[in-house]
Protein backbone atom coordinates (compact mmCIF):
# COMPACT_ATOMS: atom_id res chain seq x y z
CA UNK A 1 0.00 0.00 0.00
CA UNK A 2 1.49 3.30 -1.00
CA UNK A 3 0.89 6.43 1.01
CA UNK A 4 0.26 9.74 -0.66
CA UNK A 5 3.74 10.92 0.27
CA UNK A 6 5.31 7.82 -1.28
CA UNK A 7 3.35 8.47 -4.43
CA UNK A 8 4.68 11.96 -4.57
CA UNK A 9 8.24 10.72 -4.22
CA UNK A 10 7.65 8.10 -6.83
CA UNK A 11 6.37 10.62 -9.32
CA UNK A 12 9.21 12.98 -8.58
CA UNK A 13 11.72 10.22 -9.25
CA UNK A 14 10.05 9.30 -12.52
CA UNK A 15 9.66 12.81 -13.85
CA UNK A 16 12.24 15.18 -12.46
CA UNK A 17 11.23 18.78 -12.79
CA UNK A 18 12.62 20.85 -15.64
CA UNK A 19 14.51 22.95 -13.14
CA UNK A 20 16.23 19.92 -11.70
CA UNK A 21 17.25 18.79 -15.16
CA UNK A 22 18.70 22.15 -15.95
CA UNK A 23 20.78 22.42 -12.85
CA UNK A 24 22.35 19.07 -13.66
CA UNK A 25 24.32 20.48 -16.57
CA UNK A 26 24.31 24.12 -15.59
CA UNK A 27 27.60 25.85 -16.33
CA UNK A 28 26.54 29.09 -14.76
CA UNK A 29 24.08 29.27 -11.87
CA UNK A 30 22.60 32.59 -10.87
CA UNK A 31 20.67 32.92 -7.61
CA UNK A 32 18.84 36.02 -6.34
CA UNK A 33 21.28 38.28 -8.08
CA UNK A 34 20.86 42.03 -7.54
CA UNK A 35 23.01 44.74 -9.02
CA UNK A 36 23.38 48.39 -8.07
CA UNK A 37 24.97 51.44 -9.62
CA UNK A 38 25.34 53.60 -6.55
CA UNK A 39 21.88 53.60 -5.01
CA UNK A 40 20.08 52.66 -8.24
CA UNK A 41 19.08 49.02 -8.32
CA UNK A 42 19.29 47.83 -11.91
CA UNK A 43 18.91 44.06 -11.49
CA UNK A 44 16.31 42.53 -9.24
CA UNK A 45 16.65 39.00 -7.94
CA UNK A 46 17.78 37.29 -11.12
CA UNK A 47 17.73 33.50 -10.84
CA UNK A 48 18.57 31.24 -13.75
CA UNK A 49 20.82 28.42 -14.90
CA UNK A 50 22.83 28.68 -18.07
CA UNK A 51 23.52 25.27 -19.60
CA UNK A 52 26.96 24.07 -20.65
CA UNK A 53 27.87 24.22 -24.36
CA UNK A 54 24.70 25.83 -25.50
CA UNK A 55 23.83 29.31 -26.67
CA UNK A 56 21.76 31.36 -24.27
CA UNK A 57 20.33 34.60 -25.60
CA UNK A 58 19.41 37.55 -23.41
CA UNK A 59 16.74 39.75 -24.95
CA UNK A 60 14.72 42.72 -23.79
CA UNK A 61 14.19 46.41 -24.44
CA UNK A 62 17.00 48.94 -23.97
CA UNK A 63 17.82 49.56 -20.35
CA UNK A 64 16.32 46.28 -19.20
CA UNK A 65 19.58 45.21 -17.55
CA UNK A 66 20.66 42.50 -19.98
CA UNK A 67 24.02 44.16 -20.64
CA UNK A 68 24.59 44.75 -16.94
CA UNK A 69 23.77 41.12 -16.35
CA UNK A 70 26.13 39.74 -18.98
CA UNK A 71 28.89 42.02 -17.69
CA UNK A 72 28.32 40.64 -14.21
CA UNK A 73 29.28 37.17 -15.37
CA UNK A 74 32.94 38.12 -15.88
CA UNK A 75 32.81 40.92 -13.29
CA UNK A 76 33.45 43.52 -15.95
CA UNK A 77 31.29 45.90 -13.93
CA UNK A 78 33.96 45.95 -11.25
CA UNK A 79 35.74 48.71 -13.13
CA UNK A 80 32.72 51.02 -12.76
CA UNK A 81 32.95 53.08 -9.57
CA UNK A 82 30.22 52.50 -7.00
CA UNK A 83 28.91 49.38 -8.71
CA UNK A 84 27.86 46.65 -6.30
CA UNK A 85 26.48 43.13 -6.57
CA UNK A 86 24.34 41.06 -4.21
CA UNK A 87 23.35 37.40 -4.47
CA UNK A 88 25.41 34.75 -6.19
CA UNK A 89 26.63 33.78 -9.61
CA UNK A 90 28.58 30.53 -9.70
CA UNK A 91 30.47 28.96 -12.53
CA UNK A 92 31.01 25.22 -12.16
CA UNK A 93 29.68 25.57 -8.65
CA UNK A 94 32.16 28.20 -7.54
CA UNK A 95 30.79 31.57 -6.48
CA UNK A 96 32.52 34.27 -8.52
CA UNK A 97 31.62 37.14 -6.20
CA UNK A 98 33.15 35.52 -3.16
CA UNK A 99 36.10 37.34 -1.63
CA UNK A 100 38.63 34.67 -2.62
CA UNK A 101 37.85 34.92 -6.34
CA UNK A 102 40.77 35.93 -8.51
CA UNK A 103 39.11 38.28 -10.99
CA UNK A 104 42.01 38.08 -13.42
CA UNK A 105 41.80 34.31 -13.75
CA UNK A 106 37.99 34.47 -13.80
CA UNK A 107 38.15 36.74 -16.84
CA UNK A 108 40.52 34.36 -18.55
CA UNK A 109 37.96 31.59 -18.12
CA UNK A 110 35.08 33.80 -19.18
CA UNK A 111 35.90 35.57 -22.43
CA UNK A 112 34.01 38.56 -23.73
CA UNK A 113 33.25 40.12 -27.08
CA UNK A 114 31.91 43.65 -27.16
CA UNK A 115 29.32 45.53 -29.14
CA UNK A 116 31.89 47.46 -31.10
CA UNK A 117 35.00 45.67 -32.22
CA UNK A 118 37.89 46.96 -30.14
CA UNK A 119 41.17 45.67 -31.53
CA UNK A 120 44.38 47.05 -30.06
CA UNK A 121 46.49 49.29 -32.30
CA UNK A 122 48.81 46.38 -32.94
CA UNK A 123 49.28 43.82 -35.67
CA UNK A 124 46.73 41.06 -36.19
CA UNK A 125 49.19 38.60 -34.70
CA UNK A 126 49.92 40.71 -31.63
CA UNK A 127 46.22 41.25 -31.00
CA UNK A 128 45.61 37.52 -30.77
CA UNK A 129 48.79 36.93 -28.79
CA UNK A 130 48.06 39.68 -26.26
CA UNK A 131 46.13 37.56 -23.80
CA UNK A 132 48.70 34.80 -23.98
CA UNK A 133 51.60 37.16 -23.49
CA UNK A 134 50.14 38.80 -20.40
CA UNK A 135 49.53 35.26 -19.21
CA UNK A 136 53.27 34.71 -19.47
CA UNK A 137 53.59 32.69 -22.69
CA UNK A 138 56.81 33.59 -24.49
CA UNK A 139 57.53 30.57 -26.64
CA UNK A 140 57.24 31.72 -30.25
CA UNK A 141 56.19 28.37 -31.65
CA UNK A 142 53.48 27.90 -29.06
CA UNK A 143 52.24 31.42 -29.76
CA UNK A 144 52.18 30.73 -33.49
CA UNK A 145 50.12 27.61 -32.92
CA UNK A 146 47.55 29.31 -30.72
CA UNK A 147 47.27 32.33 -33.02
CA UNK A 148 46.61 30.06 -35.97
CA UNK A 149 44.16 27.85 -34.08
CA UNK A 150 42.24 30.83 -32.72
CA UNK A 151 41.96 32.47 -36.12
CA UNK A 152 40.78 29.21 -37.65
CA UNK A 153 38.14 28.84 -34.95
CA UNK A 154 36.98 32.38 -35.53
CA UNK A 155 36.75 31.67 -39.28
CA UNK A 156 39.23 34.40 -40.08
CA UNK A 157 42.39 32.45 -40.84
CA UNK A 158 41.96 32.20 -44.61
CA UNK A 159 41.38 35.92 -44.92
CA UNK A 160 44.39 37.05 -42.88
CA UNK A 161 46.98 34.26 -42.91
CA UNK A 162 49.21 36.16 -45.35
CA UNK A 163 49.13 39.43 -43.48
CA UNK A 164 49.39 38.63 -39.81
CA UNK A 165 51.81 41.50 -39.32
CA UNK A 166 49.50 44.13 -40.71
CA UNK A 167 47.64 46.46 -38.40
CA UNK A 168 44.34 45.14 -37.10
CA UNK A 169 42.80 48.49 -38.04
CA UNK A 170 43.29 47.60 -41.69
CA UNK A 171 40.57 44.93 -41.42
CA UNK A 172 36.90 45.53 -42.21
CA UNK A 173 34.38 45.91 -39.41
CA UNK A 174 33.19 42.32 -39.62
CA UNK A 175 36.74 41.02 -39.76
CA UNK A 176 37.68 43.15 -36.76
CA UNK A 177 34.83 41.64 -34.79
CA UNK A 178 35.92 38.11 -35.71
CA UNK A 179 39.45 39.14 -34.74
CA UNK A 180 38.11 40.12 -31.33
CA UNK A 181 36.40 36.74 -31.08
CA UNK A 182 39.66 35.02 -32.01
CA UNK A 183 41.48 37.13 -29.43
CA UNK A 184 39.00 36.03 -26.77
CA UNK A 185 39.31 32.37 -27.83
CA UNK A 186 43.11 32.47 -27.72
CA UNK A 187 43.22 32.38 -23.92
CA UNK A 188 41.09 29.24 -24.06
CA UNK A 189 38.02 30.31 -22.08
CA UNK A 190 35.16 28.01 -21.15
CA UNK A 191 32.47 30.63 -21.43
CA UNK A 192 32.12 33.26 -24.13
CA UNK A 193 30.04 36.34 -23.41
CA UNK A 194 28.91 38.36 -26.40
CA UNK A 195 27.36 41.76 -25.86
CA UNK A 196 25.46 42.54 -29.10
CA UNK A 197 28.39 41.31 -31.17
CA UNK A 198 26.78 42.01 -34.54
CA UNK A 199 24.85 45.19 -33.89
CA UNK A 200 27.40 47.37 -35.69
CA UNK A 201 27.81 45.04 -38.67
CA UNK A 202 26.21 44.71 -42.08
CA UNK A 203 23.94 41.70 -42.83
CA UNK A 204 26.65 39.59 -44.50
CA UNK A 205 29.12 40.10 -41.68
CA UNK A 206 26.29 39.40 -39.24
CA UNK A 207 25.53 36.08 -40.93
CA UNK A 208 29.18 35.10 -40.61
CA UNK A 209 29.19 35.89 -36.90
CA UNK A 210 25.99 33.89 -36.40
CA UNK A 211 27.38 30.87 -38.23
CA UNK A 212 30.46 31.18 -36.10
CA UNK A 213 28.38 31.14 -32.92
CA UNK A 214 26.78 27.88 -34.06
CA UNK A 215 30.19 26.33 -34.59
CA UNK A 216 31.61 27.59 -31.34
CA UNK A 217 28.97 26.17 -29.06
CA UNK A 218 30.42 22.70 -29.53
CA UNK A 219 33.28 23.81 -27.33
CA UNK A 220 32.06 26.84 -25.44
CA UNK A 221 29.18 27.94 -23.30
CA UNK A 222 27.92 31.05 -25.03
CA UNK A 223 25.82 33.87 -23.62
CA UNK A 224 24.74 36.50 -26.10
CA UNK A 225 22.91 39.77 -25.63
CA UNK A 226 20.99 40.83 -28.69
CA UNK A 227 18.52 43.48 -29.73
CA UNK A 228 17.65 41.52 -32.77
CA UNK A 229 14.85 39.03 -32.13
CA UNK A 230 15.45 37.06 -35.33
CA UNK A 231 19.05 36.70 -34.29
CA UNK A 232 18.08 35.31 -30.91
CA UNK A 233 15.72 32.90 -32.61
CA UNK A 234 18.37 31.80 -35.10
CA UNK A 235 21.38 31.29 -32.89
CA UNK A 236 20.22 30.40 -29.42
CA UNK A 237 19.04 27.27 -27.64
CA UNK A 238 17.67 29.09 -24.63
CA UNK A 239 16.33 32.59 -24.34
CA UNK A 240 15.91 34.82 -21.32
CA UNK A 241 13.62 37.82 -21.56
CA UNK A 242 14.55 40.76 -19.34
CA UNK A 243 12.37 43.71 -18.55
CA UNK A 244 13.07 46.63 -16.18
CA UNK A 245 15.85 44.74 -14.44
CA UNK A 246 13.80 41.62 -13.88
CA UNK A 247 13.93 38.24 -15.55
CA UNK A 248 10.42 37.84 -16.95
CA UNK A 249 10.72 34.50 -18.63
CA UNK A 250 13.43 31.98 -19.37
CA UNK A 251 12.90 28.87 -21.45
CA UNK A 252 13.83 27.06 -24.65
CA UNK A 253 14.12 29.55 -27.46
CA UNK A 254 11.34 27.81 -29.32
CA UNK A 255 9.01 28.15 -26.37
CA UNK A 256 9.80 31.83 -25.89
CA UNK A 257 9.08 32.63 -29.49
CA UNK A 258 6.22 30.21 -30.23
CA UNK A 259 4.47 29.70 -26.97
CA UNK A 260 5.55 32.09 -24.22
CA UNK A 261 3.86 31.84 -20.86
CA UNK A 262 3.93 35.53 -20.04
CA UNK A 263 1.86 38.11 -21.82
CA UNK A 264 4.76 40.57 -21.66
CA UNK A 265 7.11 38.17 -23.41
CA UNK A 266 4.61 37.59 -26.15
CA UNK A 267 4.08 41.31 -26.65
CA UNK A 268 7.81 41.86 -26.89
CA UNK A 269 8.70 39.02 -29.26
CA UNK A 270 5.80 39.84 -31.54
CA UNK A 271 7.02 43.41 -31.70
CA UNK A 272 4.18 45.13 -29.87
CA UNK A 273 6.71 47.15 -27.93
CA UNK A 274 10.47 47.30 -27.72
CA UNK B 1 19.04 87.04 -46.36
CA UNK B 2 20.37 89.60 -43.91
CA UNK B 3 21.30 86.83 -41.55
CA UNK B 4 23.43 85.02 -44.07
CA UNK B 5 25.17 88.31 -44.86
CA UNK B 6 25.91 88.66 -41.16
CA UNK B 7 27.39 85.21 -41.19
CA UNK B 8 29.67 86.12 -44.05
CA UNK B 9 30.91 89.26 -42.34
CA UNK B 10 31.53 87.31 -39.18
CA UNK B 11 33.42 84.64 -41.05
CA UNK B 12 35.57 87.15 -42.91
CA UNK B 13 36.47 89.12 -39.76
CA UNK B 14 37.42 86.10 -37.71
CA UNK B 15 39.23 84.65 -40.73
CA UNK B 16 41.25 87.85 -40.93
CA UNK B 17 42.30 87.56 -37.31
CA UNK B 18 43.42 84.01 -37.96
CA UNK B 19 45.36 85.16 -41.02
CA UNK B 20 47.08 87.85 -38.95
CA UNK B 21 48.57 85.18 -36.71
CA UNK B 22 49.95 83.33 -39.70
CA UNK B 23 51.30 86.56 -41.21
CA UNK B 24 52.92 87.43 -37.90
CA UNK B 25 54.82 84.15 -37.82
CA UNK B 26 55.99 84.57 -41.40
CA UNK B 27 56.82 88.21 -40.73
CA UNK B 28 58.89 87.38 -37.65
CA UNK B 29 60.80 84.74 -39.58
CA UNK B 30 61.44 87.15 -42.43
CA UNK B 31 62.60 89.97 -40.13
CA UNK B 32 64.93 87.65 -38.24
CA UNK B 33 66.43 86.57 -41.53
CA UNK B 34 66.73 90.11 -42.88
CA UNK B 35 68.33 91.43 -39.74
CA UNK B 36 70.90 88.69 -39.56
CA UNK B 37 72.06 89.11 -43.18
CA UNK B 38 75.44 90.52 -42.20
CA UNK B 39 76.25 87.50 -40.11
CA UNK B 40 74.79 85.03 -42.60
CA UNK B 41 76.83 86.55 -45.44
CA UNK B 42 80.06 86.73 -43.48
CA UNK B 43 80.10 83.33 -41.77
CA UNK B 44 77.72 81.20 -43.79
CA UNK B 45 77.50 77.69 -42.43
CA UNK B 46 80.63 78.26 -40.34
CA UNK B 47 78.38 80.15 -37.93
CA UNK B 48 76.76 76.91 -36.81
CA UNK B 49 79.97 74.98 -36.35
CA UNK B 50 82.26 77.66 -34.93
CA UNK B 51 83.21 77.38 -31.29
CA UNK B 52 84.62 80.84 -30.83
CA UNK B 53 82.36 83.65 -29.66
CA UNK B 54 84.52 86.74 -29.57
CA UNK B 55 82.69 90.04 -30.05
CA UNK B 56 85.91 92.03 -29.70
CA UNK B 57 87.61 90.47 -32.71
CA UNK B 58 84.30 90.05 -34.54
CA UNK B 59 84.46 86.24 -34.63
CA UNK B 60 81.14 84.52 -34.03
CA UNK B 61 80.45 80.80 -33.80
CA UNK B 62 77.20 79.57 -32.26
CA UNK B 63 78.00 75.94 -31.61
CA UNK B 64 78.43 76.26 -27.81
CA UNK B 65 74.98 77.86 -27.54
CA UNK B 66 73.34 75.32 -29.80
CA UNK B 67 75.00 72.60 -27.74
CA UNK B 68 73.94 74.19 -24.47
CA UNK B 69 70.33 74.53 -25.61
CA UNK B 70 70.04 71.01 -26.96
CA UNK B 71 71.94 69.39 -24.09
CA UNK B 72 70.04 71.21 -21.32
CA UNK B 73 66.72 70.44 -23.00
CA UNK B 74 67.64 66.81 -23.47
CA UNK B 75 68.67 66.45 -19.82
CA UNK B 76 65.52 68.26 -18.73
CA UNK B 77 63.36 65.84 -20.69
CA UNK B 78 65.26 62.93 -19.22
CA UNK B 79 64.28 64.15 -15.76
CA UNK B 80 60.81 65.47 -16.50
CA UNK B 81 59.40 62.72 -18.72
CA UNK B 82 59.12 59.93 -16.13
CA UNK B 83 57.77 62.35 -13.52
CA UNK B 84 55.30 64.00 -15.89
CA UNK B 85 54.03 60.65 -17.18
CA UNK B 86 53.80 59.37 -13.63
CA UNK B 87 51.66 62.37 -12.69
CA UNK B 88 49.50 61.92 -15.78
CA UNK B 89 48.97 58.22 -15.11
CA UNK B 90 48.22 58.80 -11.45
CA UNK B 91 45.72 61.55 -12.11
CA UNK B 92 43.92 59.88 -14.99
CA UNK B 93 44.03 56.26 -13.88
CA UNK B 94 44.69 55.76 -10.21
CA UNK B 95 43.81 58.77 -8.08
CA UNK B 96 40.49 58.82 -6.24
CA UNK B 97 37.92 60.95 -8.10
CA UNK B 98 37.92 63.58 -5.40
CA UNK B 99 41.65 64.31 -5.80
CA UNK B 100 41.62 64.35 -9.58
CA UNK B 101 40.64 67.96 -10.27
CA UNK B 102 42.75 69.56 -7.51
CA UNK B 103 45.82 67.60 -8.59
CA UNK B 104 45.36 68.51 -12.24
CA UNK B 105 44.89 72.13 -11.22
CA UNK B 106 48.01 72.13 -9.06
CA UNK B 107 50.24 70.70 -11.77
CA UNK B 108 48.93 73.24 -14.22
CA UNK B 109 49.62 75.97 -11.68
CA UNK B 110 53.32 75.16 -12.08
CA UNK B 111 53.03 76.47 -15.62
CA UNK B 112 51.60 79.76 -14.44
CA UNK B 113 54.58 80.70 -12.27
CA UNK B 114 56.69 83.35 -14.07
CA UNK B 115 60.06 82.02 -15.10
CA UNK B 116 61.90 84.78 -13.24
CA UNK B 117 60.45 83.34 -10.04
CA UNK B 118 61.80 79.93 -10.96
CA UNK B 119 65.11 81.61 -11.60
CA UNK B 120 65.18 83.31 -8.20
CA UNK B 121 64.15 80.13 -6.46
CA UNK B 122 66.84 78.31 -8.41
CA UNK B 123 69.55 80.79 -7.45
CA UNK B 124 68.70 81.19 -3.78
CA UNK B 125 67.19 77.87 -2.76
CA UNK B 126 68.13 75.14 -5.19
CA UNK B 127 71.68 76.10 -6.06
CA UNK B 128 73.06 75.68 -2.50
CA UNK B 129 71.32 72.30 -2.26
CA UNK B 130 72.62 71.18 -5.63
CA UNK B 131 76.10 72.32 -4.63
CA UNK B 132 75.94 70.21 -1.46
CA UNK B 133 74.82 67.22 -3.51
CA UNK B 134 77.63 67.83 -5.97
CA UNK B 135 80.12 67.77 -3.11
CA UNK B 136 78.67 64.50 -1.84
CA UNK B 137 79.11 62.74 -5.17
CA UNK B 138 81.65 59.89 -4.87
CA UNK B 139 85.08 60.52 -6.28
CA UNK B 140 84.77 57.66 -8.77
CA UNK B 141 81.86 59.41 -10.48
CA UNK B 142 83.59 62.77 -10.30
CA UNK B 143 86.29 61.34 -12.54
CA UNK B 144 83.80 60.64 -15.35
CA UNK B 145 83.33 63.40 -17.94
CA UNK B 146 79.71 63.88 -16.83
CA UNK B 147 80.64 65.25 -13.42
CA UNK B 148 84.08 66.75 -13.99
CA UNK B 149 85.02 70.24 -12.85
CA UNK B 150 84.51 72.25 -9.70
CA UNK B 151 81.15 71.87 -7.92
CA UNK B 152 79.79 75.38 -8.29
CA UNK B 153 76.10 74.64 -7.97
CA UNK B 154 75.29 76.73 -11.03
CA UNK B 155 75.87 74.98 -14.31
CA UNK B 156 74.34 72.56 -16.76
CA UNK B 157 72.90 70.18 -14.16
CA UNK B 158 71.23 72.99 -12.26
CA UNK B 159 69.70 74.35 -15.49
CA UNK B 160 68.40 70.91 -16.39
CA UNK B 161 66.68 70.56 -13.01
CA UNK B 162 64.98 73.95 -13.23
CA UNK B 163 63.98 73.31 -16.83
CA UNK B 164 62.54 69.91 -16.02
CA UNK B 165 60.31 71.38 -13.32
CA UNK B 166 59.07 74.00 -15.76
CA UNK B 167 58.38 71.42 -18.45
CA UNK B 168 56.48 68.95 -16.26
CA UNK B 169 53.09 70.71 -16.34
CA UNK B 170 53.09 70.89 -20.13
CA UNK B 171 53.95 67.27 -20.71
CA UNK B 172 51.76 65.93 -17.94
CA UNK B 173 48.62 67.87 -18.81
CA UNK B 174 48.75 66.87 -22.48
CA UNK B 175 49.58 63.26 -21.60
CA UNK B 176 46.72 63.24 -19.11
CA UNK B 177 44.34 64.53 -21.76
CA UNK B 178 45.51 61.81 -24.14
CA UNK B 179 45.05 59.05 -21.56
CA UNK B 180 41.63 60.36 -20.58
CA UNK B 181 40.50 60.16 -24.19
CA UNK B 182 41.60 56.58 -24.79
CA UNK B 183 38.34 54.75 -25.51
CA UNK B 184 37.05 52.75 -22.56
CA UNK B 185 36.65 49.85 -25.01
CA UNK B 186 40.43 49.51 -25.15
CA UNK B 187 40.72 49.02 -21.41
CA UNK B 188 37.71 46.71 -21.39
CA UNK B 189 39.30 44.59 -24.10
CA UNK B 190 42.39 44.22 -21.94
CA UNK B 191 40.46 43.52 -18.74
CA UNK B 192 38.30 40.94 -20.53
CA UNK B 193 41.46 39.05 -21.47
CA UNK B 194 42.57 38.88 -17.85
CA UNK B 195 44.70 42.01 -17.71
CA UNK B 196 45.61 43.48 -14.35
CA UNK B 197 45.08 47.16 -13.69
CA UNK B 198 48.66 47.95 -14.66
CA UNK B 199 48.41 45.90 -17.86
CA UNK B 200 45.22 47.73 -18.80
CA UNK B 201 46.99 51.05 -18.21
CA UNK B 202 49.81 49.87 -20.45
CA UNK B 203 47.25 49.19 -23.17
CA UNK B 204 45.91 52.72 -22.77
CA UNK B 205 49.44 54.13 -22.97
CA UNK B 206 50.08 52.02 -26.06
CA UNK B 207 46.94 53.37 -27.67
CA UNK B 208 47.97 56.95 -26.95
CA UNK B 209 51.68 56.40 -27.62
CA UNK B 210 52.03 58.83 -30.49
CA UNK B 211 50.17 61.51 -28.59
CA UNK B 212 52.30 60.97 -25.52
CA UNK B 213 55.44 61.37 -27.64
CA UNK B 214 53.84 64.57 -28.87
CA UNK B 215 53.32 65.67 -25.28
CA UNK B 216 57.00 65.07 -24.53
CA UNK B 217 58.01 67.02 -27.61
CA UNK B 218 55.76 69.87 -26.60
CA UNK B 219 57.77 69.96 -23.39
CA UNK B 220 60.91 69.96 -25.52
CA UNK B 221 59.67 72.99 -27.45
CA UNK B 222 59.11 74.72 -24.15
CA UNK B 223 62.56 73.77 -22.81
CA UNK B 224 64.40 74.91 -25.94
CA UNK B 225 63.10 78.43 -25.75
CA UNK B 226 63.09 78.94 -21.99
CA UNK B 227 65.22 81.98 -21.24
CA UNK B 228 65.06 83.71 -17.91
CA UNK B 229 65.34 80.91 -15.38
CA UNK B 230 68.05 79.16 -17.38
CA UNK B 231 70.07 82.33 -17.81
CA UNK B 232 70.08 82.76 -14.04
CA UNK B 233 71.39 79.31 -13.19
CA UNK B 234 73.37 77.89 -16.11
CA UNK B 235 76.54 79.89 -15.50
CA UNK B 236 76.69 81.63 -18.90
CA UNK B 237 79.98 80.36 -20.18
CA UNK B 238 80.15 79.36 -23.86
CA UNK B 239 81.84 75.99 -23.69
CA UNK B 240 80.95 72.57 -24.98
CA UNK B 241 81.17 70.01 -22.21
CA UNK B 242 79.24 66.91 -21.25
CA UNK B 243 79.77 67.80 -17.58
CA UNK B 244 76.72 68.66 -15.53
CA UNK B 245 78.97 70.71 -13.26
CA UNK B 246 80.25 72.94 -16.06
CA UNK B 247 78.79 76.42 -16.46
CA UNK B 248 77.48 76.61 -20.01
CA UNK B 249 75.30 78.81 -22.16
CA UNK B 250 72.12 78.52 -24.21
CA UNK B 251 70.89 80.30 -27.32
CA UNK B 252 68.11 82.11 -25.52
CA UNK B 253 70.39 83.08 -22.65
CA UNK B 254 73.07 84.63 -24.85
CA UNK B 255 70.51 86.74 -26.66
CA UNK B 256 69.02 87.96 -23.39
CA UNK B 257 72.40 88.72 -21.85
CA UNK B 258 74.22 90.32 -24.74
CA UNK B 259 71.56 92.04 -26.79
CA UNK B 260 71.93 95.35 -24.97
CA UNK B 261 75.71 95.35 -25.30
CA UNK B 262 75.83 94.53 -29.01
CA UNK B 263 77.53 97.68 -30.13
CA UNK B 264 78.30 96.95 -33.78
CA UNK B 265 76.01 95.64 -36.50
CA UNK B 266 77.79 92.35 -37.04
CA UNK B 267 77.48 91.47 -33.33
CA UNK B 268 73.81 92.33 -33.42
CA UNK B 269 73.23 90.32 -36.57
CA UNK B 270 75.03 87.33 -35.09
CA UNK B 271 72.72 87.42 -32.06
CA UNK B 272 69.68 87.73 -34.27
CA UNK B 273 70.85 84.80 -36.35
CA UNK B 274 70.89 82.72 -33.17
CA UNK B 275 67.33 83.91 -32.66
CA UNK B 276 66.48 82.81 -36.19
CA UNK B 277 67.79 79.33 -35.58
CA UNK B 278 65.97 79.09 -32.26
CA UNK B 279 62.81 80.23 -34.03
CA UNK B 280 63.15 77.54 -36.68
CA UNK B 281 63.94 74.77 -34.18
CA UNK B 282 61.05 75.58 -31.86
CA UNK B 283 58.56 75.91 -34.71
CA UNK B 284 59.75 72.60 -36.09
CA UNK B 285 59.54 70.82 -32.72
CA UNK B 286 56.12 72.30 -31.99
CA UNK B 287 54.86 71.37 -35.41
CA UNK B 288 55.96 67.76 -35.01
CA UNK B 289 54.51 67.47 -31.51
CA UNK B 290 51.17 68.98 -32.54
CA UNK B 291 51.08 66.62 -35.47
CA UNK B 292 51.58 63.60 -33.19
CA UNK B 293 48.91 64.78 -30.76
CA UNK B 294 46.55 65.54 -33.61
CA UNK B 295 46.92 62.14 -35.29
CA UNK B 296 46.31 60.42 -31.96
CA UNK B 297 43.17 62.44 -31.34
CA UNK B 298 41.94 61.63 -34.84
CA UNK B 299 42.29 57.96 -34.10
CA UNK B 300 40.45 58.30 -30.81
CA UNK B 301 37.50 60.02 -32.39
CA UNK B 302 37.16 57.15 -34.80
CA UNK B 303 34.60 54.68 -33.45
CA UNK B 304 37.00 52.01 -32.30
Amino acid sequence: MLTAIDMERFNAALAPSAAALESMNAKISVRDFDFFYGSAKVLHGITLDIPDRQVTALIGPSGCGKSTFIRSINRMNDIIPNARAKGTISIDGRAIYSSDTDVVSLRRRVGMVFQRSNPFPKSIYDNIAYGLRIGGMRNRRELNNVVERSLIRAALWDEVKDRLNESAFALSGGQQQRLCIARALAVDPEVLLMDEPASALDPIATTKIEELIWDLKVNYTIVIVTHNMQQAARVSDRTAFFMLGRLVEYADTKTIFMNPKEKMTEDYVTGRFG
Amino acid sequence: MRRSADDRVFRITTGMFAAIVLLLVIGIGFELWRQSMLSIDKFGFRFWTGRVWDPVSGEFGALPFIWGTLYSSFLALLLSTPIALGIAIYISELSPGMLRQPLAYLTELLAAIPSIVYGLWGVFVLTPIVRKLELLLPESLRRTPFFSGPPLGVGMGMAAIILSIMVIPFTSSVAREILKNVPIAQREAAYALGATRWEAIKVAIGFGKTGIIGAIMLGLGRALGETMAVTMVIGNNPQISPSLYAPQYTMAAVIANEFTEAADDLYLHALIEIGLLLFIITIFVNFISRFFIWTTKQRMERPA
